[in-house]
């Protein structure tokens, strides 16, 4: 990213949002390892670990709003690369247990012991070296997008039929990712981690670091994502968006760009699975269910799609209301409540909290500026035609 | 006590029975060969066994049983033999008379485990001649799995009086299998059995003639040309199993995607929410049954009869109100109705585990739905048969009322090109409230018919709404026919490819075939082609 | 053949024997046309005369069954995707305004232009002076400076229909098909089209399909009738309405 490139893609709302995101990363890590526990301004540390999964929700968003804020792809399997990173750290993590296991292999983790592995598959190979790991984070959700986009774009798969054959590709990872013999720790997943970089996982000060990682992460992918939408490659993504044939006419190549936002959000869908795994300890099949990945969408609508700051935040929100609801007494209402947000948001607020904010600002900032002017000409003495927009 | 009283009076009716049954056993051997049991001598008791087993006694049975379950009691000293019911009521073995209670002396009488076979054959011959069809069927076929020769002698005499055809043939396979068992019996007889069994074809024929040791070489010779062909008829078999069970899958299949076919192809709609009709459909016949069994036993063969037009009005009614406060503001935008119907299937799911809880629901087979039949060596139970039967009326329905009603050509019409239609005067809102009326309607009674085969749950039409929208995209937009062969198609397949791969590989495999085939045809097998489609 | 065969080299769009049927309906018999380099062909014909699907061919959109269309006397189209035909030169303007409604008239033209539109050239494009002035001079010639900055879907329908010419005119192709310019227009701006357009010509090979007779009549081009999927009549607009078969399907006598 050349340097000319961040700066135009700058406004206002960006810089609060960043500065808040980094602000977020020092003073919470910060709260939470200087003060006293207990000490009315510490941040707790299981609140620093809820409050991390959230950030990694909210990457999550911002690359399911780049491809379907920006191009109008709406994938109802972003879960499976958030899964597919997650589960590409969790493999490292396992691996870093070493014998320090129930059935104390060295080499093995427990549940291949358990299901008589006598060595390990080659498919787990290579993942106790961290840099090997990170890289298969973004590899592999990245190659999986890139296979799957190639077919689908290339044969004009749109719209809704590209929605559902995302879905049928999550649920039928989640199948395989159920089963015992796939070599991934069947529906238990993989849990019981001791270390990262040789850090204890359930440390505070790991803990505390992840978070700030998490916050980190979420930055460059605002700042990527940004630096997307606003170069003219994001101006052909709208233009994708809104009249698709019309951009082939143009000679676009509508394929190659889909398949370019495709893949960069899966890769960082990958990274907010990887952040995440470490945060909540377990990574299993049921992430990849169908149901997650629609949840995540409804995160960018609520915030607004297309608004990359509104799919960050909406993330943060649903997921707040969320954690508030399904621990009182209103849990048994929370579906009904997540439900009826599916439907409100669609019918009644299709941009969002953040689209609805910013067309209210805009349009009130017209009106400001055009009062400004009329009672200038008023001063002037002459009547002006008000514009007819 | 009056509980008292009605107690001894219902012991003296059971007596009264059990006398009118036992007179014959005042004839005396009976009696003899009953005694032999207290005398706690393996011989005696195997005497006693052959005895009461040939002795044509109605209490033959219940002493037989009694002794294989350990419930035969005989005292030592009086010589006396009681059978001891599951209920602790006992009886006299000689008379059948009911007694108060078995002597303390008295303790069950051993066996050993060359008895217990006896025990095992008498029971199979003393069964081979119950009134019972059934019961006869069961113990012919499981002397020919045992084929132990000292059946031979029962298998016969009920063979000369068997009248019933399946169990005759049974008997007749039974003896065949002993004769080719027995070290004595004659090579022609041997050879003869070999055909016998050749002919009855199945897996049990395959295991008794690759299990039937040294034999004379004529034999051998036989019984492996007999293996050869019943191995080749049974992979035919296994062939016509499997189109079986993927026509059945299938039906089930199409029964759940027809009505989403239809909002999708007239609508353009995806309604995520389609499985949750199907869920109120099953929740719909739950609720039927429940009043029927409360209030109206004797109803409950029709339970479905009832619930299925209630299910389509309970759904469709459902649909026409969800199409009228939320699917109209959304149209021309189907990424967001697609999520918007995804909210409402999270709410109706959530009302119906609020109103019913979230367990399974008990949902009963009517009798004419319970049970199966043979079709040479695969069975079919009427439940999938009726499903299939119902699923493809249902669709002959349709389809006619697609042609030949007025709805149905301004369906049609609307399918085809809406904005055509809009201006010839057609009111496309009030077809689009009413198709999704239709299609939901059609989702209720598949969950009439799902009800049969799965749990009903709040989380069942999950569990078909994937598959459904796999069925529909393979099919193609717009046309039924696509519909029903993508259903079929997908069914059979998945069928085939379990046995191969496993259950869950085979599904995975047609969804990633399924994903490769949108590539190729991206509108599906019977895509709606020209301009119109683009508008 | 031999004739043909030097005809389509020379010919700047050649379409010959092209066939195309949906579901059994022929919308396209037997069509063949030629265009010469830098010429103005405007194209009449009735609803469901196949003008749209013509172009739709010429474009790349739909498949032609059987016949041959030939493009700068070498280029085979048939074998090619919207995409590459329309970076070979030929630039479409739609029935219906179609601009890119929630972006700006100067973003519209700017996507427009026929500069690197690969993944990468986009990713790390700056602008650069040589194309907003091209920018400028578009938009000046479109006579829209003045809403450069605003959304194109807040344009009216005329100005729609202007702007979309603009990006043709930005692309900058060889060839450009033209569907129906002054659909929805009043007089005044029909006639000021008409002479955008033959301004236009001036530098580009130009296809016009139109309803508007007036319209055709002031373009002054050689006009080509199409019935059922065929060429029906060819020649000056006063030959063609005096054509009796053509009187009869399309002027309604």
């Amino acid at each position: 990213m050349t340097p000319h490139m961040l700066t135009r893609s700058l406004d206002r709302g960006a810089t609060i949002f960043l500065a808040v995101v980094a602000a977020c990363g020092i003073l919470i890590p910060l709260s939470n390892l200087l003060l006293p526990a207990g000490s009315f301004l510490q941040v707790p540390t299981y609140l620093v670990a809820l409050w991390g999964k959230y950030v990694c929700y909210a990457i999550l968003a911002l690359s399911i709003d780049l491809i379907w804020g920006y191009c109008g792809i709406l994938s109802l399997g972003h879960g499976a690369f958030f899964s597919l990173g997650g589960y590409a750290m969790g493999m490292y993590l396992m691996r870093q247990i070493g014998s320090r296991g129930v059935y104390g292999n060295p080499i093995l983790p427990d549940f291949m012991v358990f299901l008589n592995y006598s060595k390990l598959p080659w498919y787990w190979q290579g993942f106790d070296m961290f840099w090997f790991a990170a890289l298969m984070v973004l590899v592999v959700p990245g190659l999986l997008a890139f296979c799957f986009g190639w077919l689908a774009f290339r044969s004009r798969v749109t719209g809704v039929y590209l929605s559902i054959i995302t879905q049928a590709m999550t649920y039928a990872l989640l199948l395989a990712f159920f089963r015992n013999d796939f070599g991934f720790g069947g529906n238990n997943g993989l849990t019981d981690f001791k270390d990262i970089l040789g850090f204890n996982v359930q440390a505070e000060g790991t803990r505390a670091a992840l978070f700030a990682l998490s916050c980190l992460a979420l930055i460059a992918s605002f700042l990527i994502c940004r630096s997307v939408v606003s170069s003219k490659l994001g101006k052909v993504l709208i233009a994708i968006r809104d009249a698709e044939s019309r951009s082939r006419f143009l000679g676009y190549r509508v394929e190659s760009y889909k398949l370019f936002v495709f893949t960069l959000s899966a890769c960082m869908a990958g990274v907010a699975g990887a952040l995440y795994v470490p945060q909540v300890g377990i990574i299993n099949p049921s992430e990849f269910a169908p149901g997650n990945s629609i949840e995540a969408v409804i995160w960018v609508a609520v915030g607004g799609r297309g608004t990359l700051v509104g799919a960050a935040l909406g993330a943060v929100v649903v997921n707040y209301a969320k954690t508030v609801f399904t621990s009182g007494m209103l849990a048994p209402y929370w579906l009904f409540m997540l439900g009826a947000m599916f439907i409100l948001v669609t019918l009644l607020l299709p941009k969002g909290i953040v689209g609805t904010f910013n067309a209210w600002w805009d349009s009130s900032k017209e009106k400001r500026a055009a009062a400004t002017t009329a009672s200038a000409a008023a001063e002037d003495g002459i009547t002006e035609p008000r514009m007819a927009e | 006590m009056p509980a008292n009283l009605s107690a001894r009076f219902c012991s003296l009716l059971l007596s009264l029975f059990l006398i009118a049954f036992a007179l014959p056993a005042f004839a005396g051997p009976f009696e003899d060969a009953v005694a032999k049991f207290a005398n706690d001598d393996f011989s005696d008791t195997d005497e006693a066994i052959g005895a009461v087993a040939s002795s044509g006694n109605k209490l033959a049975f219940p002493i037989i049983s009694a002794l294989q379950d350990g419930r035969l009691m005989a005292d030592p000293d009086s010589k006396k033999v009681y059978v001891t019911g599951a209920d602790g009521k006992s009886i006299d073995a000689a008379t059948g008379e009911s007694v108060a209670s078995v002597p303390d002396s008295a303790s069950a009488v051993r066996l050993n485990n060359r008895l217990r076979r006896s025990v095992d054959a008498a029971i199979g011959s003393l069964t081979l001649q119950s009134p019972d069809v059934g019961t006869r069927l069961q113990a012919a076929q499981s002397v020919f799995k045992s084929h132990d020769e000292t059946a031979l002698e029962a298998v016969d005499g009920a063979l000369a009086k068997e009248t019933n055809k399946s169990v005759k043939a049974a008997l007749g396979d039974a003896r065949a299998a002993i004769l080719l068992f027995k070290p004595d019996t004659a090579e022609v007889e041997k050879l003869e059995a070999v055909a016998t069994i050749k002919a009855r074809g199945d897996q049990e024929a395959l295991a008794l003639l690759t299990g039937m040791g040294d034999q004379p070489a004529s034999v051998t010779k036989a019984a492996a040309s007999a293996i050869g062909s019943i191995q080749s008829s049974l992979a035919v078999w296994s062939t016509v199993q499997n189109a079986w069970y993927g026509l059945s899958l299938g039906s089930v299949l199409l029964l759940a995607a027809i009505g989403l076919a239809i909002t999708f192809g007239v609508m353009g709609v995806i309604n995520m929410a389609h499985g949750e009709m199907v869920m109120i459909g099953a929740y719909v016949t739950f609720v039927v049954q429940d009043v029927i069994r409360t209030r109206y036993p004797g109803l409950f063969d029709y339970s479905l009869l009832i619930a299925v037009p209630l299910a389509f009005i309970v759904a469709g009614a459902l649909g026409v109100l969800i199409e009228r406060s939320i699917i109209r503001f959304l149209y021309g935008r189907p990424l967001e109705t697609l999520l918007a119907t995804w909210g409402l299937s999270l709410v109706l799911q959530q009302a119906v585990r609020t109103m019913f809880g979230p367990t399974n629901r008990e949902v009963g087979n009517p009798s004419w739905m319970s049970g199966a039949f043979e079709l040479g060596q695969i069975t079919i139970t009427y439940n999938r048969l009726w499903i299939l039967v119902f699923t493809l009326a249902v669709f002959v329905i349709l389809l006619a009322m697609l042609r030949y009603t007025a709805l149905g050509l301004e369906m049609r019409a609307v399918t085809q090109n809406r904005r055509m239609a809009a201006s010839m005067g057609i009111a496309t809102s009030r077809v689009d409230a009413l198709t999704f009326g239709l299609g939901s309607g059609i989702a209720g009674i598949a969950g009439v018919a799902l009800s049969q085969i799965d749990n009903v749950s709040p989380n069942l039409g999950q569990s078909y709404i994937i598959d459904s929208f796999m069925v529909v995209v393979f099919g193609g937009v717009g046309n039924l026919w696509g519909t029903l062969v993508g259903a079929f198609t997908l069914g059979i397949a998945n069928k085939f490819l379990e046995p191969v791969a496993g259950a869950v590989l085979g599904k995975i495999a047609i969804l990633v075939l399924i994903i490769l085939f949108i590539q190729k045809r991206p509108r599906g097998l019977f895509a709606l082609k020209g301009r119109a489609v683009e508008a | 053949m031999n004739v043909m065969d030097t005809r389509a080299t020379s010919a700047m769009l050649y379409l010959d024997g092209v066939h195309v049927s949906f579901d059994g309906f022929h919308a396209i018999n037997n069509l063949s046309l030629t265009l010469e380099p830098g010429e103005m062909r405007a194209i009449i014909g009735p609803n469901g005369a196949g003008k749209t699907t013509m172009m739709d061919i010429i474009t790349g959109k739909t498949k032609p069954d059987e016949g041959t269309v030939l493009f700068d006397g070498v280029t085979d189209l048939t074998r090619l995707d919207e995409t590459r035909i329309a970076e070979l030169g030929i630039g479409r303007k739609f029935q219906k305004p179609t601009v890119f409604e929630s972006q700006t008239v100067q973003d519209n033209l700017l996507l427009a232009l026929n500069v690197d539109h690969s993944v990468k050239g986009t990713l790390f494009w700056r602008g650069s002076k040589d194309e907003s002035e091209r920018i400028d001079r578009v938009l000046e010639t479109i006579r829209l400076t003045d809403a450069r900055n605003r959304l194109a879907g807040s344009l009216s329908h005329g100005q729609k229909q202007w702007l979309e010419i603009g990006m043709l005119l930005a692309q900058d192709p060889k060839l450009l098909l033209v569907d129906e310019p002054v659909a929805g227009m009043t007089d005044v701006e029909t006639h000021l089209t008409a002479e955008l357009l033959k301004e236009i010509n001036k530098t580009h090979t130009v296809m016009v399909v139109e309803h508007d007779m007036t319209f055709v009549r002031e373009l002054g081009v050689k006009v080509t009738c199409l019935h059922e999927g065929t060429v029906l009549a060819e020649g000056t607009i006063d030959q063609v309405s005096a054509n009796e078969r053509v009187i009869e399907v399309y002027l309604g006598r």
